[in-house]
């Protein structure tokens, strides 16, 4: 077993059994891409199992507690889902794949949360893994109090109350004015949203998405609800103070610094596609996105890519990518050709704000040479600045060694010193001795696996 | 046997750090927890406090023992009757 895998073992719960599925086609995870794929895999008549690490399907948008909280379109989306024959695992966290060879089976070995393994053999494989935040690391990033901008929203969702908790919002994007408005409306006392695209680069955005109605009314309304809360653009925040948890945030723009006392910084510096799965099966991938063709297909025969991991793109891009890939997997002989128009003027509007919300050059010297990169193994920027590249900061100095295996400082590393991300390995997260040793017996180990493709 | 009442049903009992609390039913160990006030959900391999960063199951830093399964993301597992859990304000052993 390799260095990595070896430290992401953790120890050994209580051990049950693994659980058998055969199915046409396989999804992970059920986002909404996840989701609009399994949908029209299944209403194709295919068996289909989906896999998702939450205890609910909706992944990070369309996360709920109680369906009674959904929007329109989601509450549309998972009623369809549970009206087909799609059987839905949640609360599993899939730690390897192995594509076979030509007609062979894909392979997903899966671990549940407090126990038991589940393996599922199918024809073809959807990857809908969605994306991450991306964090920028500056000085007291690591304290308790410190989240990002959708790990509030999902922990809002999850049960917390932000009621009366003094929270600055600082980051990038149109995401961070829905995550304000939902804190406000928790009664949160969000005191400065920090944008840190300057001014010109939010208007042109703005202006551009004239086309978009809805997207920019959505905008306005959001910007109405926390409409007392000061949103401050070419401003952003360079670090984070207090003892045991945080106690205040530096605020600086383009002529001055200051303080800012609060119980929560929240930062949003856009997303980042979780590629590692698609990556790790052999998937071609380009600038951290997963290469796809008209069929949503990969550069891997059988194996689709839909949603954010194939360029971050929003939801209503990610729901008509996945109906593509779930019509695709069943192997649908033509796709929609409304879903192909729908799905290129998405793209398109993708691309336009990624350009406006690029993230300044200021951002990527907040940290100090004591400053945490690595959370997981606290590996501090001096201890790899003079490296070559992230394998080296692998080897040397354990970064990205621990429990994320490098989710959280990979993309770090690529935003401080251009390094690109490191090479994939079994298992795709820690995972018990128990697992390793089911996944090794369902052929998860073998040596000839084409998923050696991918180091 | 104490009377039941509309918002004890939609509650349960865990064991939170050796303390006996009901919390509402439905929500996550990561939650539960902050809602309690615990700010050190784990203690890094150098000793620092941490709590959860992505609430999504990506950082791992809500790590927790739970029923005696050390490592589980706090963030990912829903609160159940009789749940049994640790952290490192309790003084759980530092988590590599």
């Amino acid at each position: 077993m390799s260095a990595v895998a070896g430290s992401a073992a953790l120890r050994d719960g209580p051990a049950t059994g693994a659980h058998e599925t055969r199915a046409d086609i396989v999804v992970v995870g059920a986002g909404p891409a996840g989701i609009a794929a399994a949908v029209r895999g299944a209403e194709a008549r295919r068996r289909v199992v989906v896999l998702d690490e939450a205890p609910n399907v909706g992944g990070q948008i369309w996360r709920h507690r109680s369906p009674g909280t959904l929007g329109t379109d989601a509450r549309t989306w998972i009623d369809r889902l549970s009206r087909t024959t799609a059987d839905v695992r949640r609360g599993v966290a899939v730690v390897d794949v192995v594509v076979g060879s030509e007609t062979g089976d894909i392979t997903v070995v899966a671990e549940r949360h407090l126990g038991g393994v589940e393996v599922i053999r199918a024809s073809a494989l959807v990857i809908a893994t969605g994306a991450r935040e991306r964090f920028v690391p500056f000085p007291g990033w690591t304290l308790p109090g410190v989240t990002g901008i959708g790990g509030a929203q999902a922990l809002l969702k999850q049960g917390v109350t932000f009621r009366g908790k003094r929270v600055v919002i600082a980051g990038t994007g149109p995401l961070i004015l829905p995550v304000a408005a939902s804190l406000t409306d928790a009664g949160a006392r969000v005191i400065l949203v920090a944008e840190q695209a300057p001014f010109q680069a939010v208007r042109d955005f703005a202006i551009s998405l004239v086309a978009q109605p809805e997207t920019l009314l959505q905008a306005a309304m959001y910007r109405l609800a926390f409409l007392r809360t000061p949103y401050a653009m070419g401003t952003w925040v360079t670090a984070a103070s207090g003892t045991d948890r945080l106690a205040a945030v530096t605020v600086a723009d383009a002529r001055t610094t200051w303080s800012l006392p609060c119980d929560f910084l929240c930062t949003g510096y856009g997303l980042v596609p979780n590629v590692e799965m698609a990556r790790f099966v052999g998937c071609t991938t380009v600038e951290g996105a997963v290469v796809v063709d008209e069929r949503q297909g990969t550069s891997v025969p059988r194996v689709f890519a839909a949603g954010e991991i194939s360029g971050v793109g929003g939801l209503a891009l990610a729901v008509v990518e996945g109906e593509v890939a779930g019509a695709a997997a069943a192997g649908v002989a033509r796709i929609d050709p409304v879903l192909v128009r729908r799905r290129q003027a998405l793209r398109v509007v993708a691309r336009r704000m990624e350009r406006a919300f690029a993230l300044r050059q200021e951002l990527r010297s907040l940290a100090r040479d004591d400053t945490i990169i690595c959370r997981c193994e606290d590996v501090r920027r001096a201890a790899i600045a003079s490296l070559a590249d992230s394998r080296q900061a692998t080897l040397y100095a354990r970064a990205g060694m621990g429990a994320c295996q490098g989710r959280v400082c990979g993309p770090a590393l690529e935003l401080l010193f251009g390094w690109q991300p490191g090479t994939v390995r079994s298992p795709l997260e820690p995972a018990r001795l128990s697992t390793l040793s089911t996944a090794a017996l369902a052929g998860a180990a073998s040596s000839d696996a084409v998923h050696s493709a991918g180091s | 046997m104490p009377p039941r009442t509309s918002s004890s049903a939609a509650a349960v009992t865990i064991s939170a750090d050796g303390r006996s609390v009901r919390v509402p039913a439905g929500v996550t160990v990561a939650a539960a927890l902050l809602e309690l006030g615990v700010s050190a959900f784990r203690r890094s391999v150098s000793g620092e406090p941490r709590a959860p960063l992505c609430g999504m199951g990506t950082c791992y830093e809500c790590r927790v023992t739970i029923d005696g399964v050390a490592h589980r993301r706090a963030c990912l597992v829903t609160v159940a009757e009789g749940m049994y859990v640790t952290t490192a304000t309790g003084g759980e052993e530092r988590q590599p």
